[in-house]
């Protein structure tokens, strides 16, 4: 598939996964490739604190949007904004201030749990309506907590009976469940434990939410070698080589690049099983993101991952 | 000689409660299920507290549901080779957060009749089930409850994978802050005084309220804060308590963090934050840190990898070989530069948790979810030999 074709098949990519699988740098990744079709970008942050600045070497997001590359802009979006946006929007600024204030916010969203999401994504729903940006991307909360987020708005249409918090959910059940307009990027790794979440979770999302879900991103590849197989990884092959080119190896040197070696292989072959696995009990299709090795994870580091990305998208 | 060699023994050994702590993911529910594993095998009457553990960690424990009560696990599973300390015992459960409350609710109720008001009240259901810091808060509950009579000598327990490690001691008072919402309290005032005492602003104010969420929501709350009148008092003695437990002198922290960047923030954070409790982290556990090839530095092998691709042969068979070399020195440089960032991040939170003993566990193929993975890290995790030198730190 044409990536340019790949970006317009929603407005919304909402990227969930757990914690720790690299969901800020599929979002940054994911920003990068669509900018590079022309696209403007917006980028939407739920949770306090990430990455995300980071890899565009900005500083920290705040709810003004702000530029983070030539056609990517972004902005947090926490509850307790969006709710003041919202009562603004319904003609009840009076009461905002009060109701943040003296804490009753919380007291509501307890009595009425998901609200809080559905006030986030009440706000992503306007973005979009208001084309505050050709594609929307959210950076979702870590899952668990991505699957309540998603599905909050309906235990609310069953909680809630009238009002403009029910009108609301309502919308939000809308965006989402309409496939041209919003999709779901689930990213994982290729190990035992996050395969087995991802599973979980698409699942869950697909009976619980009726969202579509895209592909799923698979984090952490390491990138292939130009040796393969273990009769490689022994210390005399290293030796072999380093003879046949006339340098010089030390035994302690061929060792630790033999055990390295072997260590790669190993990896390589849990993550191609898993990646198998994950393909047995998932049928969705795969985009492949390599390790990256260097400490930080900058601008630098996110244009090879979107080059990986756009080969991925392709190759669907 | 440390001050406090090998502190993860310690906490088996002394401890009388040991709480893990650290972000999500890290191998918090599995290092305590080993810390409660080894307390049994040394002779201790054992109990772990899972919160949440994932399918086949559950099952490998015997936990097959949420459960109340821990359930005493068949010595010949944790035990198999009958080598442990006599009288020693392990029991687990998986916390039954709603049930645990409704306990709560059941001891504090004056009445019955009270007690089955607020069971019965939407409002209570959401913040028994729904609401974020609830199951930290019964975490804490379940502890205070197995330390004042469970009969055990060792209580290890798990912590919620909360956005931040320390929201568990936090719980309790966030919760009694709901409680008192000002707002909420002029509600619980009996139903005639309360329209006198409300006062016209909190009418409208209600009515507000009424008009985006609902009236039935509404009604739900104010029945809730009415039927919960004078509890709130049990309730923070009983929050009180538990910090009063956690701050006693056989409770024992270990901190649990992988060496990724973020879990690091997260455990730095952490020992930052928990002085300010008066507490202390008394052992940090590592998991999944990258190994070490040797002791050329990534950025020494990397140029050798470089150098190697610059050179030029006549025949086939040398380039291929030259590329083969090229891309082992590359693949060691790899390896090497993570285990250099992972040592340096390590290092970032030993030095916030200096009286703690430190113990690493290798990256492993596969998910520990037998009792034989289980006592392969044990035995990693309390190795007689120098824990705290491995792995070597750089440039050892």
């Amino acid at each position: 598939m044409e990536l340019a074709h790949f970006c317009s098949t929603s407005r919304v990519v909402i990227v969930a996964g757990k914690g720790g699988v690299g969901k800020t740098t599929v979002t940054a990744t994911l920003a990068v490739a669509a900018a590079r079709t022309g696209r403007s970008v917006l980028i939407v942050e739920v949770e306090g604190k990430s990455g995300l600045a980071t890899a565009f070497n900005r500083p920290a997001l705040g709810y003004e949007e702000q530029d983070l590359a030539p056609g990517i802009r972004g902005r947090t979006l926490t509850p307790d904004a969006a709710l003041r946006d919202w009562l603004e929007g319904n003609g009840l600024k009076r009461i905002s201030k009060r109701l943040v204030q003296t804490g009753a916010l919380d007291v509501i969203a307890t009595a009425v749990p998901g609200m809080k999401d559905i006030l986030v994504l009440g706000k992503v729903k306007s973005l979009e309506q208001s084309r505050a940006a050709d594609l929307i991307i959210v950076d979702a909360p870590a899952a668990g907590h991505a699957l309540t987020f998603l599905t909050s708005a309906h235990g609310l249409l069953d909680a809630v009976a009238v009002g403009p918090v029910r009108k609301q959910a309502a919308d939000v059940v809308e965006l989402l469940s309409d496939p041209v307009r919003t999709q779901v990027l689930l990213v994982t790794l290729p190990e035992e434990t996050p395969v087995n979440e991802a599973v979980d979770t698409a699942f869950a999302i697909e009976d619980r939410v009726g969202v579509r879900l895209g592909p799923v991103v698979v984090n952490g590849y390491y990138p292939e070698l130009a040796l393969s197989g273990t009769a490689q990884a022994t210390a005399s092959a290293a030796q072999a080589d380093a003879e046949l080119i006339d340098v010089y190896v030390s035994d302690t040197e061929a060792a630790d690049l033999a055990a390295a070696a072997n260590f790669r292989a190993e990896r390589t072959g849990i993550q191609l099983a898993q990646a198998e696995r994950l393909a047995q009990a998932l049928p969705l299709p795969q985009i492949r993101l390599p390790f990256v090795f260097t400490s930080e994870i900058g601008p630098a580091e996110i244009e090879t991952l979107a080059d990986a990305f756009t080969e991925g998208v392709e190759a669907l | 000689m440390t001050e406090h060699p090998h502190t993860l023994n310690d906490v088996v050994d002394h401890g009388r409660i040991a709480v893990c702590c650290g972000s999500g993911g890290v191998g918090k529910t599995t290092t305590a299920a080993i810390v409660a594993i080894e307390g049994a095998r040394r002779g201790r009457r054992a109990v772990v507290v899972t919160i949440d553990p994932a399918k086949r960690l559950a099952n490998a424990l015997g936990l097959d549901e949420l459960s109340n009560v821990p359930r005493v696990i068949d010595v010949g599973r944790w035990d198999p080779d009958g080598d442990r300390v006599e009288g020693g015992e392990l029991s687990a459960m998986m916390l039954d957060t709603k049930s645990t409350f409704d306990g709560l609710v059941t001891r504090y109720a004056d009445s019955p009749a009270q007690a089955q008001r607020i069971l019965a009240n939407n409002f209570y259901r959401n913040i028994s089930s729904a609401l974020s810091g609830t199951q930290e808060y019964m975490a804490m509950e379940k502890l205070h409850e197995l330390h004042e009579d469970g009969g055990y000598d060792l209580i290890v327990v798990d912590t919620p994978p909360s956005r931040h490690a320390l929201d568990f001691l936090d719980a309790p008072a966030r919760l009694l802050r709901l409680l008192n919402n000002p707002i909420f309290r002029v509600l619980m005032v009996p139903t005639r005084t309360y329209l006198k005492i409300a006062g016209a602003a909190v009418q409208a104010f209600i009515r507000t309220v009424s008009k985006v969420v609902g009236a039935e929501v509404v009604d739900d709350i104010v029945a809730f804060f009415r039927s919960f009148e004078g509890m709130e008092e049990g309730f923070r003695t009983r929050a009180g308590r538990v910090v009063e437990i956690l701050q006693q002198d056989e409770t024992r922290f270990v901190l649990v963090t992988s060496p990724r960047r973020d879990a690091i923030e997260e455990a730095r954070f952490f020992a930052e934050r928990i002085g300010d409790h008066d507490l202390a982290v008394d052992a940090l556990v590592v998991n999944r840190v990258h190994p070490r090839f040797g002791t050329e530095m990534s950025a020494g092998l990397r140029a050798r990898a470089a150098t190697l691709r610059d050179l030029e042969f006549p025949r086939r068979s040398q380039r291929d070989a030259r590329d083969r070399l090229a891309a082992r020195y590359q693949n060691l440089a790899e390896f090497n530069e993570i285990a250099e960032r992972e040592r340096s991040y390590i290092e970032t939170v030993r030095v916030r948790t200096r009286s703690a003993g430190v113990a690493f566990v290798p990256y492993l193929a596969h998910d520990v979810h037998d009792f034989t993975a289980l006592a392969e890290i044990g035995r990693i995790l309390f190795a007689p030999a120098d824990i705290e030198a491995r792995p070597p730190a750089v440039g050892e």
